[in-house]
């Protein structure tokens, strides 16, 4: 039986299910989205957008994953921006963003139980930030799709952090998608923080969509994981639009981190700007794709694509390829992409000094993903990542499961 | 305090050091002067440990320990200190940071306490004062941005703050002006102990009128070739080393 026949029976078999336990609003894409998962399969390496991951072996059955079927709708507090299974909002934006041409999207849509909606309408102004905390304990070994809906009417503006992490030691497989809808003159800033354990895999799938004068801020911190693939697309629908995809990575050990990142400009006016660090050491692996396309006519984009890796050790691997395909003659973009070795000359000078050579290493790392941390405008987070950043490069973040070289 | 003997080093594949000897008692300072490409900056990255240079003769013995068996950073701790010739700059690192993990490390392998915060900023600011360095400096990035002359004032900072026993001094006075280098001289002047030494690498006269060399070496291609009183500073400004190598 193929691989991919095993997810088309367990669909079959969870079926009713699920469509028992969801809104119509959800329930009317699944078998499309199953449809689609089967015409296509799991992306194959030779895949453009997929090269840097083995997403068959993500998804083989070597694990016996239970699948959560859980369903209790939370009831949605008054003036709580948050939400589950809100119909009207569904009706609204589910899957209007997301599309069924990437496979880990069609099957998160058709496995999905619930979706979590966070809503500001026109002109709302969150005060404080919002951190939702997803935290992966279930106690067996678990495969969870998880589907966030992100809403900001016109004029709104709101900070969330999402923050994933583990709390056992079972193994996890993920998929999430997280649809954007930035309206006009709205701002949001994301921060994804992934802290989770070796034995985690997860797929995420994020799509913003701006209208004019929209602004995104996207921070996407992978402090320390198993195998996580990121695949972040930002829409530009409206003139004047703002995009930041930021990120860094730290990994080590035999963690995996794939960002794959498309911006595509498609009205007038609009800027992105995109800066992704990585320290892959050990054994790791990184990857960063990153492309902007600007669209016929999009004249006076802007676009400012940085990509600066370090591998810091002879068996640690980074790929990157950042692309612009370009069919406006009057924008200004570039990109740029570096891999190198922590600085020599650095690491004596600091040893000369009499920090030792483990240390040493350790703040030339923290100096250079804290570059991407310094970009974030709240200074309380940016404080408490700078912390989090050193804590992960001493190991006291560490949570090995069965990873090839602690084996704990 | 420092006995270096027969000392042979490459560089690249390179032999940069053919054979040097040189002892250096504590309190005593000693100048060395020689040609570009001599390889002054090579003998003093060789005594600090440099990755890049290998030695391939001769011992340095430090305080009677075998100095080429330890670490860059076991020397370090050990009180020797190198003021760089060209001090590179790193991006990221607050200088704070920075003193903070160079104090703090020294203090572990003294088997002493770490600072506590107030008593380590207040290191700071007292050094700080004590060599006349610009306090927005100080908490800047370590060297990046900062012109030739604040690197090398930097140096004397961070010499300060280690209190090193032996310093050597990579042409520490190159891109000072007049004041600055009074300043870094007094500031070296003022650390000094009746036990530390110093070996001071320079082109000029002029540092050696603020800090007097009890002898002066003169290297050419990787020897040293003449060793004499403070006298000999002058009469090489005077006449450069064409006389010497005949
Ligand atoms: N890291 C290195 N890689 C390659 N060659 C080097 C390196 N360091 C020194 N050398 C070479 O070794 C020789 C001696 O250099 P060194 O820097 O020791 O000279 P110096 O006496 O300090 O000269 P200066 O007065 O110009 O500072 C030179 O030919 C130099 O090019
Ligand atoms: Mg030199």
């Amino acid at each position: 039986m193929s691989l991919e026949q095993s997810y088309i029976d367990l669909y079959a078999a969870n079926r009713a299910k699920l469509l028992a336990g969801a809104p119509d609003s959800l329930n009317q894409y699944r078998d499309a989205a199953m449809e689609a998962f089967s015409t296509q399969g799991f992306p194959a390496k030779k895949v453009e957008d997929y090269r840097y991951i083995d997403v068959r072996a993500a998804f083989d059955g070597k694990q016996n994953y239970s699948m959560l079927l859980k369903a209790t709708p939370l009831t949605a507090i008054k003036g709580n921006p948050i939400s589950v299974n809100n119909t009207e909002l569904l009706n609204r934006y589910y899957n209007k963003v997301a599309d069924n041409h990437d496979p880990i999207t069609a099957l998160n849509t058709a496995l999905t139980q619930e979706c979590l909606c966070i809503y500001l309408t026109k002109n709302q102004q969150l005060e404080k930030p919002i951190e939702l905390n997803d935290i992966f304990a279930a106690g067996v070994d678990q495969m969870e799709h998880k589907r966030i809906l992100i809403i900001l009417e016109e004029g709104a503006s709101a900070v969330l952090l999402l923050h994933y992490m583990t709390r056992d030691k079972y193994h996890y497989l993920a998929t999430q998608v997280i649809e954007v809808f930035v309206g006009d003159n709205a701002t949001l800033q994301l921060y994804e923080l992934e802290e989770t354990h070796t034995s985690c895999t997860r797929f995420n799938n994020v799509y913003f969509h701006m209208g004019r004068y929209a602004t995104v801020k996207h921070n996407n911190i992978s402090l320390f994981n198993g195998t996580t693939r990121n695949t972040i697309k930002a829409y530009l629908k409206g003139e004047f639009g703002e995009v930041t995809l930021n990120g860094c990575v730290m990994a080590d050990k035999n963690q995996t981190v794939d960002n794959n990142t498309l911006i595509r400009h498609e009205v007038p006016n609009c800027t992105s700007h995109e800066l992704y660090k990585y320290v892959v050491d050990e054994q790791s692996v990184g990857a960063f794709a990153g492309k902007v396309y600007v669209a016929e006519g999009a004249q006076k984009s802007v676009s400012k694509e940085v990509n600066q890796n370090i591998c810091a050790s002879d068996e640690a691997r980074m790929y990157t390829q950042p692309m612009l395909e370009i069919y406006a003659d009057d924008v200004k973009c570039s990109h740029g992409s570096t891999v190198g070795k922590l600085d020599e000359m650095a690491l004596f000078y600091l040893r000369q000094r009499g920090i030792p050579l483990a240390e040493a290493r350790m703040l030339l790392m923290q100096a250079f993903v804290g570059q991407v941390i310094d970009e974030i405008p709240i200074t309380s987070l940016c404080d408490r990542l700078h912390i989090m950043i050193e804590q992960r490069l001493k190991g006291e973040l560490d949570q090995c499961v069965g990873c090839a070289r602690c084996n704990k | 305090m420092l006995r270096i003997k027969n000392l042979h080093a490459r560089v690249e594949g390179k032999e940069i050091l053919k054979g040097i000897n040189l002892t250096i008692r504590d309190g005593e300072i000693h100048a060395l002067m020689g040609t570009n490409g001599a390889g002054k900056s090579t003998l003093s990255n060789v005594i600090v440990g440099h990755p890049k240079y290998e030695v391939t003769d001769g011992s340095i013995t430090f305080n009677g320990q075998d100095l080429l068996s330890m670490t860059p950073e076991e020397r370090s701790h050990a009180g020797i200190f190198l003021s760089f010739q060209s001090p590179v700059e790193i991006a990221g690192v607050s200088m704070t940071n920075f003193m903070r993990a160079a104090v703090n490390a020294r203090r572990e392998a003294l088997k002493q306490e770490p600072l506590k915060s107030t008593e380590f900023l207040k290191l700071m600011r007292d050094t700080q004062k004590l060599v006349d360095i610009d306090k927005k400096l100080v908490s800047r990035s370590v060297n990046e941005g900062f012109s030739g002359g604040e690197k090398k004032r930097n140096e004397i900072f961070q010499m300060a703050m280690l209190q090193p026993t032996f310093c050597i001094l990579d042409e520490t006075d190159s891109g000072l002006d007049v004041d600055a280098l009074r300043v870094v001289a007094d500031g070296f002047n003022k650390l000094r102990t009746p036990q530390t030494s110093a070996l001071v690498i320079t082109h000029y006269q002029r540092l050696l009128d603020y800090i007097r060399p009890d002898f002066v070496h003169v290297l050419l291609d990787g020897k040293i070739v003449k060793t004499a009183g403070p006298e000999l500073a002058k009469e090489i400004e005077d006449n450069g080393f064409d006389w010497i190598k005949e």
